[in-house]
């Protein structure tokens, strides 16, 4: 193909009206205004290809997987593995094996450290953290490290909402085992710089987890290019059902850590003086997983995939943009985290209303937005407030809806004037 | 429900100027109380002399309904025994949960917050000053919550 042919060609196009009519939730009155709906950090709204998987899975294919050979579970079974598939190609992962379903991002990050820490952590050791860590991605962590004697060190945020590869290196030493780090910032929607960060703790021989969850609905996510251990990630942030996850896992270190729960399925051989114990991924998926979730989980990821990715960035980049201006011209509102390398999210606060009463006023007008401390109680103190109001994007958000936004800010503010 | 039926005049009035917002001298009664959901807090001191509410006021940070809360509660509370502020607590309590219609008489100013019985979430946001208010009469001086 030539330069010449390269531009002629038509950009790919991502039509938002034809998604928001795939989203059967956008199309409900809240308080008899049409829903703008800006919490997709808290969770996505679910497209009706991923409702339709669901339930198919529950009303036709509804068997347990891995146990039975009857018509049903080896449905049921093939359709559980194949979203196995579609995750590990979702993440780079080398291999299926490299995935294993859990409930959510919080799950994969307190196994991760349930037996990391109990294999890696002894005393005077260390795990790195930021200042913007999740609550999920900091107190796993903090039990980790009471339970060993290690100890919790935290790089720093800059004022902008920065975590700097600077301020992570200030903090690396040699007793640093585990760097645990978000990709993007659920409050305030900073992508951090997890590669060269990664590389740096390799360096010092540390293990890198990584958080997710805010990441994956957003950017391309590729554990081979960022060159991490550990990723987790949930369904329900990428437009599939809630009660699944994932947490990927690079296989010479996976593969080696002990099993965190016991019981069926992750057993290889099981007497009174003995178990053995499978390897990945049963090995640390026992009982009956949540197989509609994961199903689910894998059709979202189809329905991702059905865009292309950079046309959808761009079109989330450009409601972003809109946003954080239109935010900026509205008087007494201070933004809460302006990192130029930022997807997603609008954190802010307004001077003279407390976020609660904005998170009630904007939904009488049918807005809704996530307020308080989005579990990022530390990150609150290092911005000297209680809590702030978010609006978080979803690939079917528009500047229609920043529109609305602004109008229930200006009538929030009139009343409260 | 329209929220500007929840944000009546007298709540926003209370949000934006809370009475009694100042620790009262001799306080004997203290408490503190978090909602660690959403950040508000508050800490109560009250004079307590024969079983009798004397004085009380309140410090802390919050969104106007729980400021509002607070602040009215001050006003209402002052002069009651122990039991009165049971009683006015347990109905305020099944006003704004939705239990009873409010009775203007019986509640006063209280009764503006009876819109929030269509805002479930936002109940504990009005009942965390009276929850502090109790613990402090109680001699419970560890932070209560409302979460």
């Amino acid at each position: 193909m030539t330069a010449t042919a390269r531009t002629t060609e038509p950009r790919p196009r991502f039509d938002v009206g034809r998604v928001r009519r795939d989203f059967p939730a956008l199309s409900q009155d809240v308080h008899e205004h049409p829903l703008v709906y800006l919490d997709s950090a808290a969770t996505a709204l679910k497209p009706q290809a991923v409702i339709d998987a669901v339930v198919q899975s529950m009303s036709r294919d509804s068997a347990n997987v891995s146990r039975g050979v009857h018509t049903l579970s080896q449905r049921a079974t093939l359709a559980f593995e194949a979203a196995r598939e579609k995750v590990a190609r979702f993440l780079n992962a080398r291999e299926a094996a490299e995935v294993v379903f859990v409930r959510g991002t919080t799950e994969a990050l307190n196994l991760v450290a349930n037996v990391l820490g109990s294999t890696r952590l002894g005393t005077d050791d260390e795990v790195l953290i930021t200042e913007l860590e999740h609550h999920s991605n900091l107190v796993p962590w903090q039990m980790a490290c009471e339970r060993t004697g290690a100890r919790l060190i935290v790089a720093p945020v800059t004022e902008a909402g920065e975590v700097t590869v600077d301020a992570v290196a200030d903090k690396l030493s040699k007793r640093t085992k585990i760097v645990a780090i978000a990709h993007v910032s659920n409050t305030l929607g900073t992508v951090l710089p997890v590669k060269q960060i990664a590389e740096l703790a390799h360096e010092r021989g540390a293990v890198v987890v990584v958080d997710g969850a805010q990441a994956a609905p957003h950017l391309p996510v590729d554990v081979q290019d960022l060159d991490v251990d550990f990723y987790a990630a949930s369904g329900h942030k990428v437009y599939g059902p809630t009660g699944i996850g994932v947490l990927y896992g690079r296989r010479e270190i996976f593969a080696e850590l002990p099993p965190w729960q016991g019981g069926g399925s992750m057993i290889h051989s099981v007497s009174f003086e003995k178990t053995t114990y499978k390897g990945l991924p049963e090995r640390f998926e026992a009982g009956t997983p949540d197989i509609s979730g994961a199903i689910g989980f894998g059709a979202a990821i189809d329905y991702l995939a059905g865009f292309d990715r950079d046309a959808l960035a761009a079109h989330e980049h450009d409601v972003l943009t809109y946003g954080m201006h239109a935010l900026q011209s509205v008087p007494g509102l201070r933004l809460i985290g302006r990192a130029p390398e930022k997807v997603g999210v609008i954190s802010f606060v307004v001077e003279g209303i407390h976020p609660h009463d904005l998170g009630t006023l904007l939904d009488g007008k049918g807005v809704a937005i996530r307020t308080g401390h989005h579990c990022t109680q530390p990150l609150m103190q290092r911005y000297s407030v209680p809590a702030t109001a978010r609006a978080s994007l979803g690939m079917y958000n528009t500047r229609e809806d920043i529109d609305r936004l602004i109008d229930a800010l200006h009538a929030a503010k009139e009343l409260f004037r | 429900m329209d929220v500007r039926e929840l944000y009546q005049e007298l709540i926003l009035d209370h949000g934006r100027r809370p009475r009694n917002f100042r620790f009262p001298d001799g306080a004997n009664q203290s408490a503190e109380g978090k909602n660690p959901l959403c950040g508000d807090h508050v800490i109560v001191k009250a004079v307590l002399h024969d079983g009798v509410v004397e004085d009380v006021g309140f410090q802390g940070s919050g969104c106007a309904i729980c400021t509002a809360a607070a602040s009215t509660m001050t006003e209402v509370v002052k002069g009651k025994s122990r039991g009165e502020v049971d009683a006015i607590f347990h109905t305020f309590h099944d006003v704004v949960t939705g239990k009873v219609p409010p009775d203007l008489e019986e509640l006063g100013k209280l009764a503006a917050f009876a819109g929030l019985s269509e805002f479930p979430m936002r109940v504990k946001c009005a009942t965390l000053a009276w929850h502090t208010l109790e613990a402090a009469l109680d001699h419970k001086p560890e932070a209560v919550t409302t979460e």
